[in-house]
């Protein structure tokens, strides 16, 4: 049964989808997706702990052999972010339920835990194949689902959110098509291993440099890279709180996987670093994305859109480290996704304890927090010293490793930058601290914290934070494997 | 449409044969040209058909919303509950071959039981559709 690991990660969730629509009952679909939630968590340690033992790891769907069949794909890279997404959507399940029942109507939730379970597995999916044509799928699964989860939202705005994202995610899923149908008219192949033998053959034709065009900007959008975040903020603000946490955690993470698999196994470091100036286009976004989006997140009034801001310049660290093609930068962009998760999920679900306490997540609406929900609070305040990089944080490991990146790639004001945009993420979780801290509200100040269904679930991320930023032999000893790995391959 | 004899009997006439035709798609996908989200389709135009003349009501009595929208769910599970059974006869997720005394005669099953899967699904889809626009304004 251990062989059949690879499909039944992404089947079991792709089945309890439909088996929730079935059964029309809001507590079973909760229940059904904590425990597939779980049980996908265990299957992906499983492979990771393989992988680490026995190496790659392939399956052929359907008993078709690559490169002419569907091929999943286990490396160290994909098999980690797998853990981190099954890992969150665990994390994120368990805490749902008092959330969903209270800011989705309640004969649609059995709707909602389906599109979740979809959304779930196709993210997994777009991780585990190593098919070009098959990521294009499940990259469409995944959005369709998240569309219609967004739109899900208590705010009417959602609606047009969704909207705004179906057009532009669709454009960039499109893009990212043509690109990979470019690549098989000139190569006849759709497997990523095959492709990566095969492309440098024609890496002198326009046809494999407008493929990469089309698969770098679709992708981008995907990812949200400034200047093509401008889905995102009005999604993340007005999506349901669970639907935030989950999005910001995984999906803006798994479309950074892609980044990295194309740019660096598929076309290969040779053909995107050192014939085009593509570390320089992406840098400069990054760079662009950090400060902008940081500046931009500062003058927030809506706490979800403020994270929502942050997400981007944090998005746009990570691009940093791929661009900087060496080993550092990379294991600095793999370890930001992972603890990027676990920060941004953990402020987004506390975002959930305050929307279902207080009823608004505006800055003016929260004064005195830090009296009136004390656990909640806390959790805001470490999961926003993790966000800033403060030490003793997980934000901290990969902020360092970013540091040590620009400075091997000889950019070192680069590095000075770093060290300034974290100032700027210093002034934007200051400000919700000071209001939950420092002044007091009048009218309500009687205690009242969040279910506890819910405050366990934020504190095990907010755990993990602290933990994985004194202990990083998983993280970041991972992320250097699999940076090392995946540079490995490239050359 | 009540005053529209024409349209009622043609509709009449051609239902039963737009649903044997859906059928001899599905079911001949294998061999030609054809299988299940074609056959899924033809079938649910005839009964989108059926809903456009005779009204939205006696669709959904001979349709119900409820059992379309579980169909959708269940086309599906048809298709990847034989990717699971053939995990359980210790093959790869839907490797047919696995499914019958010979591989080719596996393979016909379960490209058979998967383009059910398929045209059950499809045809409930477009059902849905046609109800979700259809029922606007109730």
């Amino acid at each position: 049964m251990l062989s059949q690991l690879p499909a039944l990660q992404v089947v079991i969730p792709l089945i309890a989808a439909p088996l929730c629509v079935v059964l029309r009952n809001k507590e079973i679909a909760c229940l059904v997706s904590q425990v597939v939630s779980i049980l996908s968590f265990l299957i992906s340690l499983i492979l990771l702990q393989q992988v680490l033992q026995e190496g790659i790891i392939s399956y052929a769907l359907g008993g078709w052999l690559a490169p002419v069949g569907i091929e999943y794909r286990l490396d160290i890279l994909n098999s980690f972010i797998l853990v981190i997404i099954s890992g969150i959507s665990s994390i994120v399940t368990l805490y749902s339920k008092k959330s969903v029942n209270f800011e989705i109507e309640s004969e649609k939730i059995y709707l909602f835990y389906t599109g979740y379970l979809l959304m779930f597995s196709g993210l997994l999916g777009m991780t585990i194949t190593g098919d070009a044509f098959n990521v294009f799928v499940f990259i469409e699964i995944s959005s369709l689902s998240s569309y219609a989860m967004i739109a899900m939202g208590k705010d009417r705005r959602a609606v047009s959110a969704a909207f705004t994202y179906l057009v532009m995610g669709t454009v960039g899923a499109t893009f990212f098509l043509i690109g990979v149908g470019l690549m098989y008219s000139m190569t006849g192949t759709l497997n990523m291993a095959d492709l990566a033998e095969r492309l440098p053959k024609v890496y002198d034709t326009k046809a494999i440099l407008v493929s990469f065009a089309f698969i770098s900007i679709g992708i981008l959008l995907k990812l949200a890279l400034f200047p093509l975040h401008l889905w995102l903020p009005n999604a993340y603000t007005y999506a349901p709180s669970v639907v935030s946490a989950f999005l910001s955690a995984t999906a803006t993470k798994v479309a950074i996987y892609i980044l990295i698999r194309f740019g660096y196994s598929v076309f290969g470091s040779d053909f995107v670093f050192s014939k085009y100036p593509t570390a320089e286009i992406l840098a400069s976004l990054s760079i662009i994305a950090i400060v902008v989006c940081s500046i931009v997140a500062i003058f927030q009034t809506n706490i979800k859109r403020l994270l929502a801001f942050s997400s981007l310049a944090q998005v746009g660290y990570i691009v940093l480290g791929i661009s900087f093609n060496n080993i550092n930068g990379l294991t600095a962009a793999i370890v930001h996704i992972f603890n990027h998760a676990l920060s941004k999920g953990a402020l987004f679900l506390a975002m959930g304890c305050v929307a279902i306490v207080i009823g608004s997540v505006k800055i003016k609406d929260i004064n005195g927090l830090g009296k009136k929900m004390p656990f909640t609070a806390f959790a805001i305040v470490i999961s926003g010293l993790s966000l800033i990089g403060v030490p003793l944080t997980a934000g901290f490991i990969s902020k360092w490793y970013l540091v040590l990146g620009a400075i091997d790639k000889g950019w070192w004001p680069l590095a000075i930058i770093l060290l300034l945009t974290s100032l700027l993420a210093l002034v934007y979780v200051w400000r919700v601290v000071e209001v939950m801290y420092f002044r007091s509200d009048p009218n309500s100040p009687e205690v009242k914290e969040a279910p506890l269904s819910m405050v366990i679930p934020l504190y095990i991320l907010v755990a993990m934070t602290i933990y994985f930023g004194i202990e990083t032999s998983f993280s970041a000893g991972l992320a250097n494997e699999a940076a090392e790995y995946i540079l490995g391959i490239s050359e | 449409m009540k005053h529209h004899t024409i349209p009622r009997v043609i509709a009449k006439l051609a239902i039963p044969g737009i649903i044997l035709f859906g059928l001899y798609v599905q079911f001949h996908g294998d061999y030609g040209p054809g299988g299940g989200f074609q056959a899924g389709v033809i079938i649910g135009a005839a009964m989108i058909l059926y809903g456009l003349i005779f009204g939205l009501d006696a669709l959904k009595s001979v349709a119900p919303q409820k059992i379309v929208t579980s169909l959708i769910a269940l086309g599906f599970l048809l298709y990847a509950g034989v990717g699971i059974v053939t995990q359980l006869l210790g093959a790869n997720f839907l490797e047919y071959g696995v499914l019958a005394h010979s591989p080719k005669e596996g393979q016909h099953i379960g490209i058979i039981l998967v383009e059910i899967g398929v045209g059950i699904t499809v045809a409930a889809v477009m059902i849905i559709i046609f109800y979700m626009f259809a029922g606007r304004k109730q």
